[in-house]
């Protein structure tokens, strides 16, 4: 066995910190370079585990001791029509990137995440959706083709015509089958910089699901915020926000609103607190009581006549990003990071589902400190996380005190998910059991999944720490 | 300046994290039998995976195997469902075998938080004994064979920014007394490689602990005429690991033996060479 340089050698992180391995990091910006990393592999008799910008909260980009390609240096953009709308990457190209090359020509990503920073083989992989994923779907629908270098070497090129196999599985796939080495995408015409904001505050879950399903089909994004905090008939209370985009002609100053300045996230509060610095005052509020206080502060002022704002116009990327208002914000959850819980319940179940949730988080003294709340509808590919209801995510904060608790908390929320036909997302997750996997996916499709393993991977020489964890 | 070693404890408490670190993965170099196999056993308790090596194959299965039973059900939260415990054979004085055992071990381990030196010898020496072939052979099991494995995790912990090294010297290592030269060389040697190291490495936050057993009831001391203050193999390594966890940097096993390392010290030579033992 050959020995592998030790300056390679990174520790690597999820992003929400709770989970972390060493590894051998490569970061090749060629296609000759991505198969002299298999080959390295192999010579060295190690795994291989893709990682990008490495936003997804758990373990689906580590692998202890495994050979990482982390795809980050192959961030070019091949090619661009600002009258099509098509646009042809490289996997490590970001949500950043992209739309900062295309909103001066009228044009947005259709579907973008709480963050610009994800790549987008990352995003494939995972088939991400965003606050608009019941009208747009995920990221996947919106793929016309890409290139994938199988482990044996091999690009293949796969689009939801032609290899439908392929296309349905490596988008959704988790980074199981092999590397995106190009990736064609059509974006979204839009009119104007700017949306059409409103906000709605709710009493309860109750009144949540009542308002948000009401607004559903005038709205292009809507997504609801809810306090975790606050129980018995407040339990629930939420500020939903609906986004909507101009009409053609609506927007008389286009010039200037789709102009990437115009767009970027303000760098500090009210041009004096510097935004970098945010998260240190956030620090001291996350605990049980601090939380409350926030939550309670939000809902405040969202009720206020003026600053509440019911309705306003915003950038895209204002909307968009909230995850990027506060830099650094995991920070403030202090060094035992976070995870966030993300269960995707079918309509007829879902409010008895995240009551029960809600509940559940208050009644073991660790609430949430963050639920975010959106609608899905189901999609074609093969291990998705969708399905025609609802979504709540929560964030917990993990110390080493309560480490096993929250981890026993979240095996009694799948039980309770699966047996109302939920769903889970890998992005998302860091606590699925290798019983939760099989129960979701279904038997069939977990059958499906060790076969495309096998013809795509027949070494199976791509794991992760997500992969070794479930199966 | 010897009146400071009474205070480092003290001041190393200072600087230390209190808090025991989630270890997860360990390599125990010399863990076929005595402190060795006893800080196995203390890795295992805490629900450490740990890699063994040594020289004799059937030893280290049966500390493996004793290792197993010894393991508590961990929870899945820790994200290490399976404590493993694996042996590899090997002689310290194949140097040239240890990078690539050694990336063999951290991968097969799946992680590397911990590394323990204890591989030692030490042959009787009769008083009008010159032995050199003895002699090297001392050393190069004693010295030789800890640059070669704590180099390599002094190079992984350094690009780590992380880890612990853990040194089995002796208190036989503090002066040159009449018995066992080689012996008594090669911890000096192991001592003054260790604080180095340490010296080199704590800026990237790796610690580098230095331990001093007095004489300790395995089957290295097992023909040594003195057995002062015999200590068991289990109370030494449940001290050597807590030491670990805080990084101290230099532990006495038991403690009493750092009022008689003070006190060699103080010794002037005309006195110390007239002193038999």
């Amino acid at each position: 066995m050959s020995v592998l340089p030790i300056d390679h050698l990174e520790l690597t992180e999820g992003w929400g910190g709770s989970v972390s391995a060493f590894g051998y990091v490569y970061r090749p910006n060629t296609i000759q370079g991505l198969r002299e990393v298999f080959d390295l592999a192999r010579q060295s008799n190690r795994h291989i585990t893709f990682r990008g910008s490495a936003r997804s909260y758990g373990d689906a980009a580590i692998g202890a001791e495994n050979i990482i390609l982390d795809t980050s240096r192959m961030n070019r953009i091949l090619n661009w029509d600002p009258v099509s709308g098509i646009i042809t990457v490289e996997p490590g190209v970001t949500i950043e990137q992209i739309w900062q090359y295309i909103i001066e020509d009228g044009w947005w990503p259709p579907v973008v995440p709480g963050t610009m920073y994800p790549t987008i083989g990352g995003c494939l992989g995972m088939n991400i959706h965003g606050k608009n994923n019941f009208k747009a779907g995920p990221i996947g629908d919106h793929v016309l083709s890409f290139d994938i270098m199988l482990p044996s070497g091999e690009i293949k090129t796969a689009t939801p015509d032609t290899d439908s196999e392929l296309f349905y599985s490596a988008i959704s796939g988790f980074g199981m089958f092999g590397v995106f080495t190009s990736i064609t995408m059509k974006m979204k015409k839009v009119h104007s910089g700017l949306l059409h904001v409103k906000a709605w505050t709710t009493k309860n879950l109750h009144e949540l699901f009542e308002i948000y399903e009401k607004h559903i089909p005038s709205s292009d994004y809507l997504v609801g915020w809810v306090d975790c905090i606050s129980s018995e008939e407040k339990l629930g209370r939420s500020i939903i926000h609906q986004a909507n985009y101009f009409a053609d002609g609506e927007d008389h100053n286009t010039a200037q609103t789709l102009r990437v300045s115009k767009q970027m996230l303000p760098d500090s509060i009210l041009g004096i607190f510097p935004k970098s610095l945010v998260w240190i005052l956030l620090y001291p509020f996350t605990n049980n009581l601090g939380m409350k206080f926030i939550n309670w502060l939000r809902i405040f002022v969202s009720k206020l006549p003026i600053i509440g704002k019911p309705m306003y116009e915003q950038s895209h990327a204002e909307f968009a990003f909230l995850l990027d208002y506060v830099p650094g914000w995991k920070k403030s959850y202090g060094k035992g990071g976070l995870i966030q819980y993300q269960s995707f319940v079918p309509k007829e179940h879902a409010e008895k589902v995240f009551r029960k949730q809600i509940e559940m988080c208050q009644e073991a003294g660790m609430p949430s400190y963050l639920g975010v709340f959106k609608q899905h509808k189901p999609d074609k590919f093969l291990f998705t996380h969708a399905v025609d209801g609802f979504s709540l995510a929560l964030d917990f904060k993990v110390t080493p005190q309560n480490r096993e608790k929250l981890w026993d908390l979240c095996y009694k929320m799948n039980d309770l998910v699966l047996a109302n036909g939920g769903r889970f997302y890998f992005a998302k997750d860091a606590t699925l059991r290798p019983q939760d996997f099989r129960a979701f996916l279904g038997e069939e499709t977990v059958k499906k999944f060790q076969e495309l393993k096998k013809k795509y991977d027949p070494e199976n020489i791509i794991q992760t720490e997500l992969l070794r964890r479930l199966t | 300046m010897w009146a400071f070693s009474f205070a480092t404890p003290f001041i190393d408490s200072l600087f230390t994290n209190p808090m025991s670190k989630n270890w997860k993965h360990a390599i125990v170099i010399g863990a076929s039998g005595g402190i060795g196999e006893a800080l196995v056993y203390e890795l295992a308790k805490q629900g450490v995976s740990v890699g063994l090596i040594a020289r004799r194959k059937d030893e280290l299965a049966r500390v493996a195997s004793e290792a197993q039973k010894l393991l508590k059900g961990t929870h899945a939260s820790d994200s290490r469902p399976t404590v493993k415990f694996l042996t590899f054979v090997h002689d310290v004085t194949h140097y040239s075998e240890v990078p690539a055992l050694f990336q063999e071990i951290t991968k097969q381990l799946g992680g590397l938080d911990l590394v323990i030196y204890n591989s030692g010898i030490m042959p009787l020496v009769a008083p009008d004994e010159f032995n050199f072939e003895k002699d090297k052979s001392i050393i190069d099991v004693n010295v030789l064979g800890a640059f070669a494995w704590l180099n390599e995790a002094a190079m992984r912990f350094k690009n780590a920014g992380s880890g612990t090294i853990v040194g089995i010297s002796s208190i036989a290592g503090e002066r040159g007394r009449r018995g066992m030269p080689a012996y008594m060389t090669s911890k000096a040697a192991l001592t003054t490689y260790l604080e180095s190291l340490r010296n080199r490495l704590s800026q990237f936050g790796v610690k580098v602990v230095t331990i001093k057993p007095g004489v300790i009831d395995t089957p290295m001391s097992k023909d040594s005429p003195n057995k002062l203050w015999l200590y068991s193999p289990e109370d030494a390594a449940r001290e050597i690991i807590n030491a670990a966890h805080r990084g101290v940097t230099v532990k006495y096993v038991p403690w009493k033996w750092r009022m008689v390392s003070f006190v060699l010290h103080c010794l002037p030579s005309f006195i110390f060479r007239r002193l038999n033992f």
